[in-house]
């Protein structure tokens, strides 16, 4: 033991030693970083400029995408037109995908929130036979593919006269949202002080005013941080929306995106607009609510 | 217009219809004796969650098994037909060796890079704009990401004026243009680095929040033990984190044998870039549901032994509180 204590001051002492004199060590310390900043350039400079090509592109006429790359467009003449913009809300169905997209991920948002923090507040503040084994088989379907449902759901849907409707793929979304909204507002509404719920019941407060004047305005905070997470995932969401709507007229923005990109072989370059509204309100979110979007995430971590 | 209608109603009457649900239902429920009451009342709150999933995850996930041995009409059991199928069709088994690509290089580069980023940003001042920049492909869409990626991997015959970035930077090194979605060598590369450019931000914030818990005394006492950067972050950080990171790990995993929508975006799996995901898609729209189904169930069976550990996890924590 002695030995490595010996070594550590000889090291502090050579450490100490070496530092000539302030400055000198300041400016070796310096150029030490160089390397360091420059790979954390480029690392952002990759991950941000794909972004700003398509941006760019957006704002150029497709005959002059086709002829040179977005990068030309930063020296004049510039040449921007919003042509690609026009050309995308005047192409069919993609004026009402953008609608039906605002009118699938706020009902669809609303719905399971709603029944995931009732189921929750259960789960955290009662007690009753199964709960455990119940609360298990939702940390376990957190993980399940959605691919592992779709063809009985699609029977579902039609056996109820569902399919093609906006209401089957609330439903759709609601139930692949609910296990994991359920088990992360459970952690925290169990996360709540004891003694809030039983001063409560002592005053007579029934479960009904317990969960909604207690558990519902304490749990703000984690429900704000879930309703980001929610509704752009729902917003963002291929594969629900493509297997239960995929021909209907009440079809998302982004299956109708989807399906442009791969019906058109050339001159697809106009979608640029597309992607660029689809993703407006994402980034919207999340430039404006960083923190509770961030937060948000980091909750899903566990999530699959 | 009448969408708009019932979306509205929608957004009113089911908040209000569950508080209807619970005063009404509490309301009954008070008047009951107490040994009734307290039997009954956590079944009728936590009926609409377990319902939902029921009906959209635990019924259909039993019932995409037996479909998985069913005939495709559904009149006649085949037995393994359906797998026999998934396991010796020379596509079904690309898609198989695509998914295990993802699994292995998705995962690693974007947990990896996480973490090489984050421990990166914590050493210098602009770290918060730093990890925006980062971040930034997190909440745009795989449609948006796909078509974002369409013009980096662009391609013009050689000879011609390269408008794709990455051609025109080959471009520049003097190198000949590459079909990067077309040439079965690169494209599933391709493919693969749309998701980590996706996920890395992802895994940053999480591995970044962990690092910020670590205490800098004992990242001090190693630098003024002499310790070099490199040799902290092998022995001192990477151990300290290496939960954060196997929990990030285990969620790559899971969304990496999910991968669906950048292959159906860029390449709809042609030119051998088929995935799990996407196989199984294709096999449903033809209407072959039963070979879907055992796709599905071959998908579920990788993610079954994560499914455990994140059970495990769960029991350990709970332990805990």
């Amino acid at each position: 033991m002695s030995g490595v204590a010996d070594q550590v001051t000889t090291r502090r002492e050579a450490a100490r030693a070496n530092s000539v004199s302030a400055v000198a060590d300041r400016w070796s310390n310096a150029l030490q970083r160089v390397p360091l900043h420059i790979v954390i350039i480029i690392f952002c400079a990759v991950w941000i400029i794909p972004t700003i090509g398509m941006v760019v592109n957006s704002f150029r006429s497709v005959s002059e995408m086709g002829q040179a790359g977005w990068w030309t467009t930063l020296f004049p003449p510039h040449g921007f037109t919003l042509a690609s913009y026009q050309q995308v809300l005047n192409t069919e169905n993609v004026g009402t995908s953008i609608v039906n997209s605002v009118l699938i991920t706020i009902p669809a948002t609303v719905i399971q929130l709603a029944i995931a923090t009732m189921g929750a507040y259960a789960f955290a503040w009662m007690k009753f036979p199964g709960k455990n084994i119940f609360f298990i088989v939702i940390v376990g379907l957190m993980v399940v593919p959605i691919q592992m449902t779709l063809i009985p759901v699609l029977q579902f849907f039609k056996a109820t006269g569902l399919s093609g409707t906006i209401t089957a793929v609330w439903l759709a979304h609601s139930g692949y949202g609910l296990p994991f909204e359920v088990f992360l507002l459970r952690n925290y509404l169990g996360g709540l002080p004891r003694e809030v719920f039983e001063s409560a019941e002592v005053d007579g407060a029934g479960h009904a005013v317990r969960f909604l004047r207690i558990a519902v305005p304490m749990t703000i905070p984690a429900i704000a941080s879930l309703t980001i997470f929610v509704f752009l995932g729902v917003w963002n969401d291929l594969l629900v929306a493509l297997t239960f709507l995929g021909t209907s007229p009440n079809r998302p923005f982004t299956v109708v995106i989807t399906q442009l990109v791969t019906s058109f072989g050339g001159g697809w370059q106009f979608l640029t607009a597309a992607a660029v509204l689809q993703m407006a309100l994402p980034l919207a979110v999340f430039i404006a609510l960083q923190r509770y979007f961030v937060r948000g995430v980091t909750a899903g971590s566990v999530k699959g | 217009m009448d969408q708009i209608i019932t979306a509205i109603g929608a957004i009113v009457l089911v908040p209000l219809v569950l508080l209807g649900y619970i005063l009404l239902g509490e309301r009954v429920i008070e008047r009951l004796p107490e040994r009734i009451q307290e039997w009954f009342r956590p079944y009728f709150w936590a009926l609409p969650a377990i319902g939902f999933a029921t009906i959209f995850m635990v019924y259909p996930l039993l019932r995409t098994v037996v479909i998985s041995f069913r005939n495709n009409a559904d009149t006649t059991w085949v037995g393994f037909d359906n797998y026999v199928y998934f396991f010796t069709f020379p596509s079904t088994l690309t898609s198989l060796r695509n998914s295990l690509l993802w699994l292995v290089f998705y995962t690693f580069f974007a947990v990896g890079l996480g973490l090489i980023i984050a421990i990166m940003v914590d050493r210098v001042r602009y770290e918060s704009l730093a990890k925006i920049a980062i971040f930034l492909p997190v909440p745009i869409s795989a449609v948006a990401a796909s078509i974002i990626w369409k013009f980096m991997f662009d391609y013009q015959a050689p000879g011609t004026t390269q408008t794709g970035t990455l051609n025109a930077l080959l471009g520049v090194v003097g190198h000949e243009p590459v079909a990067w979605l077309v040439n079965s060598t690169t494209n599933n590369a391709a493919l693969i680095f749309v998701g980590i450019w996706s996920a890395t931000g992802f895994a940053m914030v999480i591995i970044s929040a962990s690092l910020k818990a670590i205490s800098s005394e004992v990242l001090e006492a190693a630098r003024i033990d002499g310790a070099n950067e490199f040799r902290i972050v092998q022995l001192i950080v990477t151990p300290l984190l290496w939960p954060t990171i196997t929990v990030i790990g285990t969620t790559m995993i899971i969304n990496a044998l999910k991968t669906f929508d950048i292959v159906y975006v860029l390449t709809a799996g042609a030119y051998d870039t088929d995935v799990i995901a996407t196989q199984m898609f294709s096999q449903l729209a033809h209407a072959h549901f039963s070979r879907a189904a055992a796709v599905g169930v071959v998908l579920f069976a990788a993610i079954v032994p994560l499914l455990v550990v994140n059970i495990r996890r769960f029991q350990q924590q709970e332990e805990q509180r």
